[in-house]
């Protein structure tokens, strides 16, 4: 049966649920036990699973992802949590030097099943360090797979597949949208994690978007819909590996493509998402692939986000210059 | 007993080292002296054997026969690069001949003589100086974890590691080792910070070989390194690292004591590295010949030897037969070398994940069909 789930709560009942399922599963983060953490996402699982269960770090995000590394050795399956996108930095070393890399070095013979979930963007108010995308950085790290969600279905059950996937993930959370709603069945036969997923058919321009950017993406469809345009939207879901076959389908029918996401443009996911749909759609395509994302600036203190951030007129805009070719 | 110099004032005795199995003084554990007399510690005795001491020195031997053969490799363009552990074998054959079969060894990219220990073949700790792979052994099998290049970073793999011990209730410790250069490190404060919170079995050793490449010890630290671990918490002592009776006996104490659930403990194995910090440096450019000129006074082999032949625990048909084998060693190590087969190109891609990414899987098959074009073929 389905249930109305804010993200936040999914996550929550997810991790239980995982938690539940495998007894190696430990919570590695800052504030997550008697808090919940600072969004509540791991509320009351300290109080059901223990602390050993649902560590309290001490504050170090080095150490959170370094001891995970030797606790992974031991066949646990460490869940860290990253407090916030732009300290993922000080642990940058532990996952690009070590979780990435340990499995190839190893010959498979050390597994590193760990996942880091960081509640990743911007559009909620903060002070600097706290609404950043650091996607690129991961994705462009062999080793690592990095998921993106975007609703409570998929946050529900991408955090048990992560979890029970024997990968390292980095698992982005779209914070702004913790507490948008949905139903969750949590009976279901989930879609696969690493799939990208239509999620709003159309045949003029297909907008790919990931994260905190699909309900973005999802709104100025319904915009462009008033105007008489047609959007497909696809949710990548997953930032690396990327899915992109349902991707270039969509491409040859609708011969124009915009990716979207809040991070710098410049080297972004976008480049490498339009250089694929190029190389591959190239004689389908009726316009250059279109990026529509953040300045190649530092996050802009938060008075300034709403024009840093793409928002729906932004991307419709570049519908315009599509269409316009 | 000789005093060995002193980096920095000496502060006595160590604040916070009250545990039961510790000194309260703060000094160099010695129980060999440089001129090979059998010296007592009041908190460090060894019970050891004479067959255990003729195998000690067996192993000190042909470490650094391994050693230099594998210099001698790299001089020869056979070696990408060699990390020389000339001068630190009492150090290392000390501490891995301290661990349990269970223990697990978090090494740096220096530790053959622990890597000998555990049983690792020389060839595949080679095989990564070859450029043959990134670690060649299997660290699940053997109790000794791949080599890690990156500073430090193993400190809090064993930490972590000792935190899953732990859990499963082993009644076994990890054994992070470190370097002087090292402790200047974040990651390497946090794995102390960690061990200390959650009183996790691991021991740190720390070879003080007084340089991290070029830089003295000096600029890492203001105080001697052992005496770091009061503030984290825990015990702390430093070990005449050229004393392979004294590394083995301290480091056997802190690795019980880990076991036993008495937390971390920091050792400072005071040394010196002999040699280069790889095949690529000049320490010339850096230390004075007669620093070098004194610490060979120390040599961890020439003591024991005095010792074991001063006692009559070996006579000399025993250190003939040592050096035979030595040579065999080395013969084995060169040829080995000389003749290891470079991998299959296919390999880069078969274990990155667990699980193949598609992306990854038709890079390997583009790769595949680009090699195979050339086969027979016209290019």
């Amino acid at each position: 049966m389905g249930q109305m789930l804010t993200i936040g709560k999914a996550l929550n009942l997810g991790l239980r649920k995982a938690m539940e399922d495998d007894a190696k599963v430990v919570l590695m983060g800052e504030d997550i036990g008697k808090l919940g953490g600072v969004f509540r996402i791991t509320d009351g699982l300290q109080k059901d699973f223990g602390e050993a269960r649902v560590v309290d770090t001490p504050l170090a995000e080095a150490g959170i992802l370094g001891t995970a590394v030797g606790l992974a050795m031991r066949g646990y399956r460490p869940v860290c949590e990253i407090q916030f996108d732009g300290f993922v930095f000080p642990a940058y070393n532990q996952i690009v030097t070590q979780v990435a890399k340990i499995h190839a070095r190893s010959k498979g013979k050390l597994p590193m099943p760990i996942v880091i979930r960081i509640p990743f963007g911007g559009g909620i108010g903060a002070v600097e360090h706290h609404s950043e995308s650091p996607e690129a950085y991961f994705a462009h790290t062999a080793g690592l797979k990095v998921v993106a969600v975007s609703n409570p279905v998929d946050a529900y059950w991408g955090i048990q597949q992560a979890i029970a996937h024997p990968d390292p993930i980095v698992f982005l959370e779209p914070k702004r949208r913790y507490w948008e709603k949905a139903e969750v069945d949590v009976d279901a036969t989930p879609d696969p994690l690493f799939a990208s997923r239509v999620v709003h058919g159309g045949d003029d321009v297909t907008v790919l978007a990931y994260g905190p950017m699909v309900k973005t993406a999802l709104q100025a469809a319904e915009a462009a819909a008033e105007e008489g345009r047609s959007l497909e939207v696809v949710d990548l879901r997953t930032v690396s590996p990327l899915d992109l076959e349902p991707v270039f389908e969509s491409v040859r029918r609708t011969g124009r493509c915009i990716v979207v996401h809040e991070a710098p443009v410049t080297l972004g996911l976008g480049a490498e998402i339009a250089a694929r749909v190029t190389e591959t759609c190239f004689h389908s395509l009726e316009a250059p692939v279109l990026r529509v994302g953040g300045y190649d600036t530092p996050y802009p203190p938060s008075k300034l986000e709403e024009e840093y951030l793409p928002d729906l007129d932004r991307v419709l805009d570049a519908v315009d210059r599509a269409m316009g070719f | 007993m000789t005093a060995l110099p002193e980096t920095t004032e000496m502060v006595d005795p160590v604040p916070g080292a009250a545990a039961p199995h510790l000194p309260q003084r703060a000094e160099l554990v010695q129980l060999l002296t440089p001129e090979g007399d059998r010296v007592e510690h009041p908190d460090y005795s060894l019970d050891i054997g004479e067959q255990e001491l003729r195998e000690l020195y067996r192993d000190l031997v042909l470490v650094r026969r391994w050693d230099v053969e594998a210099t001698a490799l790299q001089r020869q363009g056979q070696l990408g690069i060699w990390a020389s552990l000339l001068g630190q074998e009492a150090a290392q054959i000390g501490a891995g001949r301290a661990m349990a079969e269970s223990d697990m060894a978090f090494p740096t990219y220096r530790e053959h003589g622990v890597a000998w220990t555990r049983g690792v073949d020389p060839l595949h700790v080679i095989s990564l100086f070859r450029g043959v792979d990134n670690g060649g052994w299997d660290p699940v099998a053997t109790g000794f974890n791949l080599y890690t290049v990156v500073i430090g970073a193993q400190t809090l793999h064993a930490t972590g590691y000792a935190m899953g011990l732990q859990r499963d209730g082993a009644e076994s410790a990890a054994l992070a080792f470190l370097g002087d250069g090292a402790t200047s490190q974040g990651e390497v404060n946090e794995a102390m910070i960690w061990a200390a919170s959650f009183s996790a079995p691991v021991v740190f050793f720390c070879q003080n070989n007084q340089y991290a490449i070029s830089v003295p010890l000096e600029r890492q630290s203001r105080v001697p390194l052992y005496q770091r671990a009061a503030g984290f918490g825990f015990p702390g002592v430093r070990v005449d690292g050229n004393d392979v009776l004294a590394v083995l006996a301290v480091t056997r104490s802190a690795l019980a004591a880990a076991r036993e659930g008495q937390g971390p403990t920091f050792i400072e194995a005071f040394t010196y590295r002999m040699g280069a910090h790889t095949t690529s440096d000049d320490p010339t450019r850096y230390r004075l010949a007669s620093e070098l000129e004194e610490w060979k006074l120390r040599d961890p082999i020439a003591r024991l030897k005095a010792h074991l032949s001063r006692s009559s625990i070996a006579d000399a048909a025993f250190f003939q037969g040592v050096e035979a084998e030595a040579d065999e060693l080395a013969d084995r190590i060169r040829s080995g070398t000389v003749d290891m087969p470079a991998p299959a190109p296919t390999e880069m891609f078969d274990h990155v994940y667990a699980e193949q990414t598609p992306q990854l899987a038709q890079q390997r098959a583009d790769f595949v069909a680009y090699q195979a074009s050339f086969e027979g073929g016209e290019h």
